[in-house]
């Protein structure tokens, strides 16, 4: 028989997990192949056409299509009215990256991002340390911190404007009474911190179910044979536990540039609207304001297909960290 | 059991207590301001315990935000997200795994690159798509010709048939946000670790795809289901960008929607309580989702990641 090899070797198992490797796939798309088809499977070419329609139909008119209009796009200049359309080349790419205004989006998008990440992890792996080391309301615990993830970016965003509004919100208030200026609506750094914060809080919860379950994977016995060497709790986490997790961690960190780069819209439209004066402009609302608010469509499309390529790094990036999650699995 | 120690122990629950508290401080301050009258709110210091307004806030805030109209409209959207995405990616996943046929790996992979551009990036030309579904075909029947003939041989105008705007319809809020295809590669992991015995078997026994599919491959997939329409719930739900794109009538936009038109803008009276008390009833449904279906919601998430 045939066997898929690209995908799953027979001694794996059904219990294994098949496993995606993008470099053979990859060369499956030269050669025909028989990569990831059942050894016992049906022949009946137009059935398969009809069950996999609706699927391609969907993605030509909402994926193919639009992505290729963006494509386009970039490289022509529009008239407001829509009427004529001229070839420019590289001229809108050329214009958005000598605009300072895309360049201190771009920082800003980047500081933004790199903070929420690192802050998000670090907060997730003290939480699931402590949950890894606590016998008693584990249950609980885990239940009041996933809750963020049933909430909308959205709503997180607008119970922090609330919060830290400068005129009715309570931490403002406080921050106030510190003898802090705290104002979102005016000092850009306010408005920022303001964002990363309702950013954070709403995905900790994420970061921490990987790594509680990545710290619970680790096998008992390499934990019991570091206890008798002596190695104390802290110790044991930082020299076993962390890097047994190191795959999760470097999944985690893609995941998270992700949630920053392109998840974090609905905050910022209920937060600041991209102010004041720009200072939480990110490079996804930024794509939003020109093509919606500004109309100014070669320069969007162009954005997109800069988003567009940091997007399909990232996807590799997010292939490469389940491949090496997968094979870490003991 | 490795030992434990006692000072370990208590600075574990401290960071949890923080932890939890952190997560609750927001939702608490939120509810304590759902709970005052508008004067209330604004005063200095704020008041730490809740005041006896909540109910009122709460059916003012779902009249004045036509929430009965919204909450349906989030439902049907979100039950069409759940429905829609779990049935096309549950056949095309059974198409690439179980059938030989023509330009199989040409299907995949044109399935495969999807998964590598979120809907965020490409926001302008989708909204493109959606205003005017018909045009791409429109072009293709101009290019071939068939435009000009049917309307030579019937008089009967293709082009004006053709103009469909799915702006502030369900339809333009459901299909975009199914055209990714993580679901229909989590099913096509899931089924290539199904023994292929059983569909040796279902073969022997005269069973032809269909049946397999339906008695076999189906029941077995339940838990994935289970699992993956939790987490397309929650999606569907906590959609933000698109029904704010798509929907320009109020009559179509979501609860999400109607949430953040409540929001106080600079000029207005600081309605905060009537906010705070709508966005109890928006995050309503995930967050009971969530603590009632806790395990199947880590697998779903756990899984749908890989």
């Amino acid at each position: 028989m045939p066997a898929n090899n690209a995908i799953m070797t027979s001694s794996e198992g059904a219990a294994a997990r098949p496993r995606l490797s993008l470099r053979r796939s990859l060369g499956s798309l030269v050669r025909p192949s028989e990569a990831g088809l059942k050894a016992s499977h049906f022949r009946r070419p137009w059935l398969a056409a009809g069950l996999l329609a609706p699927q391609l139909l969907i993605l030509l008119f909402f994926f193919f299509i639009p992505t290729w209009k963006a494509l386009s796009l970039a490289f022509v200049q529009v008239d407001p009215f829509g009427g004529t359309m001229i070839f420019v080349g590289l001229e809108n790419f050329t214009t958005l990256l000598s605009s300072p205004e895309y360049r201190d989006s771009a920082v800003l998008t980047l500081w933004f991002t790199v903070v929420q990440c690192i802050a998000t992890l670090v907060i997730a792996g003290l939480l699931a340390f402590a949950t890894d080391n606590v016998l008693r309301g584990r249950a609980i615990y885990k239940g009041v911190i996933l809750l963020p993830y049933a909430i909308a970016p959205a709503i997180s965003g607008v119970l922090w404007a609330f919060l830290f509004n400068p005129t009715v919100g309570p931490f403002a208030q406080m921050l106030h009474e510190l003898g802090l200026g705290w104002d979102p609506n005016r000092r850009p750094f306010d408005a920022l911190l303001l964002v990363s914060v309702a950013a954070i809080w709403k995905h900790v919860c994420y970061d921490y179910i990987f790594l509680v379950a990545a710290f619970l994977a680790v096998p008992a016995s390499v934990m019991e044979a570091a206890a008798i060497d002596g190695a104390r709790p802290v110790r044991r986490f930082l020299t076993v536990t962390l890097p047994m997790a190191a795959p999760t961690i470097f999944f985690l960190i893609v995941m998270n540039f992700v949630y920053g780069l392109f998840e974090t819209f609905g905050i910022i439209d209920t937060v600041t609207r991209g102010g004041p004066a720009g200072s939480t402009n990110t490079l996804v609302y930024k794509v939003y304001q020109d093509g919606f608010r500004q109309l100014d469509l070669g320069s969007s499309a162009a954005q997109s297909v800069i988003l567009m390529a940091i997007a399909v790094l990232f996807t590799f990036l997010q292939f490469r960290a389940v491949e090496r999650k997968v094979n870490y699995q003991v | 059991m490795i030992e434990r120690h006692i000072g370990l122990s208590i600075f574990c629950h401290v960071v949890l207590l923080i932890g939890a508290a952190a997560v609750c401080m927001p939702l608490y301050f939120a509810f304590v301001a759902g709970s005052l009258t508008v004067g209330e709110v604004q005063q200095v210091p704020f008041p730490l315990i809740p005041g006896s307004h909540f109910v009122e806030n709460t059916i003012l805030a779902w009249n004045e935000g036509q929430f009965s109209r919204l909450y349906v409209n989030s439902l049907i959207v979100t039950v069409g997200i759940v429905v829609g995405k779990l049935a096309v990616s549950l056949i095309a996943g059974f198409a690439v795994t179980y059938f030989r046929f023509p330009f199989r790996m040409t299907a995949f992979w044109l399935i495969f690159i999807s998964l590598m551009l979120p809907v965020e990036v490409r926001i302008i030309p989708t909204y493109e798509a959606v205003a005017d579904a018909g045009g791409p075909l429109r072009a293709l029947f101009e290019a071939i010709g068939l435009t000009g003939f049917v309307a030579d041989t019937t008089g009967y105008q293709l082009d004006a048939a053709l103009q469909w705007n799915m702006i502030n319809s369900y339809g333009g809020l459901i299909l975009p946000l199914i055209a990714s295809a993580s679901a229909t590669f989590l099913f096509r992991q899931f089924f290539l670790t199904v023994p292929d015995e059983l569909c040796e078997a279902a073969k022997l026994d005269g069973a032809g795809p269909l049946k397999f599919f339906w008695d076999v491959l189906l029941p077995l997939s339940r838990a994935n289901i289970a699992a993956l329409s939790i987490i397309l719930f929650l999606y569907g739900w906590n959609q933000y960008l698109w029904p704010l794109l798509f929907t320009t009538e109020k009559a179509m936009a979501t609860a999400m929607i109607g949430l953040k038109d409540l929001i106080p803008v600079a000029d207005a009276q600081p309605a905060w309580n009537i906010a705070m008390a709508a966005s109890f009833f928006v995050m309503a449904p995930p967050a009971l989702v969530i603590l009632l279906m806790q395990r199947w919601f880590t697998k779903g998430l756990v899984d749908s990641s890989k």
